[in-house]
């Protein structure tokens, strides 16, 4: 069985998967509760909170399992995150004389379908979108996956949450603006989907044509049309995300990521396979997920492994 | 100085000539509301220091770090509300060696390094920017 650890962003996750893919246990020490009490805005950076998290959260994930692997996610990541959920990771499995698996956060997210019941099989061209990433990828075996595409630059999840913020709405953005666009009429504005070369994405425009917008109405109007904006606002976004995974080509698709949470997205992609909403957030399970199908450490080689900031 | 820009092309233009005349250890501060063009003006910079890969905002992480000829450290401290000496320590390994590039700087409050050029930006219409640089490197 594999040990798990991530702390890459907000999240401090732990979780044990077997070496087939059955989640054991799946532990997720949420900041999202602190931010929202922030509209988003971390109050410190997230390490201490991870700091102060890491060792109750693996004991919880543990729970008596005896695992004979480490895996964690190396990069990329906020480095100072990073290297607490790697320093623990080299702790543990040196003290147990285990292999380590470093992860790359991004495999992690693909990695998330493989775990059962799902158990998907690659080839497939999967989406990842989330707050800090928005890419395309190639996948033809569970070991990696080949870019075809990424934003040049906001994320989609951060284009969620800026407009939300521009919106006046709450925390987490893509929640409120998913809620509140079922109320709006999608065609009520046209938003502009930002025309890049090839099976890249742009979200900056939008989220400038939104400003715009919302600048240019009197206060009490919008009030009134927040919804209609909320629905196109999120139309927008969504058809930037379908029309390129549909220029691909592919038959066969995968959403992963926490925009994979949207409601309008999944409707939109109705064949995509979809992980369960708990594992397209971060979380660890994906990490154990992924490190069944990359390379190991042996003990004690990994006591220099380094946190990347990068991919 | 203060330019007005008339697109995105030329907000990075404005951003090349600056970054021409930066070194490692420097800090440029990058101030702007949302959708005023700071991380356009970044990759412009990012771009003329060697930079080949996308240059895509750090909001969710905080940090990003290229390993160009120059190193480019591009920061983004919209979720960070003030920091203290220990966080600090967390971001301090960006600035090594590095150009580094802070959006929201305000957030960063007396622990961000003193800056060598402060820029900021502002919105004129959909597609200009007006764009105001100070420092000491003679632009």
């Amino acid at each position: 069985m594999i040990l798990g650890i991530e702390t890459s962003c907000d999240e401090t996750a732990a979780a044990v998967v077997t070496r087939d893919g059955e989640i054991v246990s799946n532990v997720v020490a949420s900041q999202a509760e602190l931010h929202a009490r922030f509209g988003g805005v971390v109050p410190e950076v997230a390490s201490r909170r991870h700091l102060e998290l890491i060792a109750p959260v693996i004991e919880e994930a543990l729970d008596g399992h005896e695992v004979d692997t480490v895996a964690v996610t190396s990069r990329p990541g906020l480095i100072g995150a990073l290297l607490v959920g790697v320093s623990a990771a080299k702790a543990l499995a040196w003290a147990r004389r285990l292999p380590l698996v470093p992860v790359d956060h991004l495999h992690g997210h693909v990695a998330s379908l493989y775990l059962k019941p799902l158990d998907r099989q690659p080839p497939f061209t999967c989406l990842l979108a989330s707050g800090g990433h928005t890419m395309l990828l190639d996948v033809q075996e569970r070991g990696g996956y080949r870019v075809l595409g990424t934003t040049l630059d906001d994320a989609a999840g951060e284009a969620f949450d800026k407009g939300a913020r521009l919106l006046g709405l709450g925390y987490p953005g893509g929640r409120e603006i998913d809620l509140l666009a079922r109320q709006g009429d999608p065609t009520a504005y046209d938003f502009p989907v930002a025309r890049v070369p090839g099976l890249d994405f742009s979200f900056s425009g939008l989220k400038t044509a939104l400003l715009y917008t919302v600048r240019d109405l009197p206060p009490d109007e919008l009030a009134a049309r927040r919804a209609d904006l909320a629905a196109s606002y999120q139309r927008a976004i969504v058809r930037a995300l379908v029309e390129r995974v549909e220029a691909t080509g592919a038959a066969r698709v995968a959403v992963v990521g926490g925009v994979a949470a949207n409601s309008e997205l999944r409707a939109s992609l109705p064949d995509a396979a979809l992980a369960p909403l708990a594992l397209c957030t971060d979380n660890a399970a994906m990490i154990a997920s992924a490190a069944r199908y990359a390379e190991h450490v042996p003990y004690p080689d990994y006591l220099s492994l380094d946190a990347r900031p990068s991919a | 100085m203060e330019v007005v820009t008339a697109s995105p092309e030329e907000t990075e233009r404005l951003a090349a000539r600056l970054a021409a005349l930066l070194e490692p250890g420097d800090v440029v501060s990058v101030s702007g509301e949302l959708g005023a063009g700071k991380t356009t003006f970044v990759r412009g910079a990012a771009r003329a220091l060697g930079v080949s890969g996308p240059v895509s905002s750090p909001t969710f992480t905080i940090g990003h770090r290229y390993e160009a000829p120059t190193p480019v450290a591009h920061l983004d401290l919209y979720r960070v509300q003030g920091i203290d000496p220990e966080e600090w320590g967390d971001l301090e390994p960006y600035f090594d060696d590095a150009v580094a590039f802070v959006e929201w700087p305000e957030h960063g409050g007396d622990w961000l390094p003193a800056a060598r050029a402060v820029v900021t930006l502002g919105h004129v219409d959909e597609t200009h920017r007006i764009v105001r640089i100070d420092s000491d490197l003679g632009l």
